[in-house]
């Protein structure tokens, strides 16, 4: 196995759903291939940075929660 | 909220009652606002989104089916008005995903070899311009593949919902995922590594 194999079904290693024989030809790739093993921490930690930088919560503007039911009384 | 107060809500949305509109906005109208602002581009589409989304749920609650959770329905509403407004729009400063994807060489390799990153997401949480730099670059990517990015790994709806809510296959869904986070990972590297 080879680093495009490796890249092109990731997101299956992330999501644990490949085949335990197939996950064991992954993880031999990995324990030999540095460049994998920081692609790899570097594709999960995107995956949580994106949800990490959602924006806060903030009150509707009063001023939108008037429109809206001005909308709907229309 | 109870789902004995979700069928008082429900039923109030259903015979008209405006409060019971008050009610739903003061519950469940700064989560809904939130994922608009995460699709649209600027608050005033957001804003305009979520508008729209409202005068939908005042008009199909009837179609609502108790069986179903009132939160994901008003979820799948707004996310629907987000994507009509995103339709009309021209997106700009959106980056070819070709040209971010990892390269290899002719024997499988790695072209540039991939480093560790320093930053973290959990750095990140304390600092607001990683935040701005993530969602910035969430920006850039095409809108095919931040629509799929957002709606899976950040609003964590499913492959199959996902499918559904764009009118795509779930394999398209999964092959549009892995591009999305691999150019958001490039997009991110620089940034990022040691």
């Amino acid at each position: 196995m080879v680093c495009r194999e490796v890249i092109a079904f990731l997101d299956d290693y992330v999501a644990g759903s490949l085949e335990p024989a197939r996950r064991a030809e992954f993880d031999r790739h990995l324990a030999a291939c540095t460049s994998c093993v920081a692609y790899l921490g570097s594709y999960r930690e995107t995956i949580r940075m994106a949800k990490a930088a959602a924006p806060a919560i903030e009150d509707v503007p009063p001023e939108l929660i008037a429109a809206i039911l001005a909308a709907i009384a229309k | 909220m109870s789902s004995a107060a979700e069928a008082t809500l429900v039923a109030g949305l259903r015979a008209g009652d405006s409060t019971a509109f008050e009610t739903l906005l003061d519950k469940y109208g700064a989560r809904l606002l939130r994922l608009a602002r995460r699709f649209c581009g600027s608050e005033e589409d957001a804003r305009d989104a979520l508008q729209d989304a409202m005068v939908s749920v005042f008009k199909s609650i009837g179609n609502f089916e108790a069986s179903s959770m009132l939160s994901t329905w008003l979820h799948r509403i707004v996310v629907n008005a987000c994507l009509m407004k995103l339709r009309t729009k021209k997106r700009r400063d959106e980056i070819d995903i070709e040209e971010v994807l990892p390269r290899f060489q002719e024997d499988g390799h790695q072209l540039v070899p991939s480093q560790p990153w320093t930053e973290s997401a959990q750095s990140m949480l304390e600092r607001d311009e990683l935040r701005a730099l993530v969602r910035s670059s969430i920006e850039q990517l095409p809108e095919t593949y931040r629509v799929v990015l957002q709606l899976r790994d950040i609003e964590e709806m499913s492959t199959e919902e996902t499918a559904e809510l764009l009118g795509i296959t779930p394999n398209a869904v999964k092959i549009r995922l892995h591009r999305a986070r691999q150019a958001l990972r490039a997009l991110l590297d620089r940034h990022m590594r040691s």
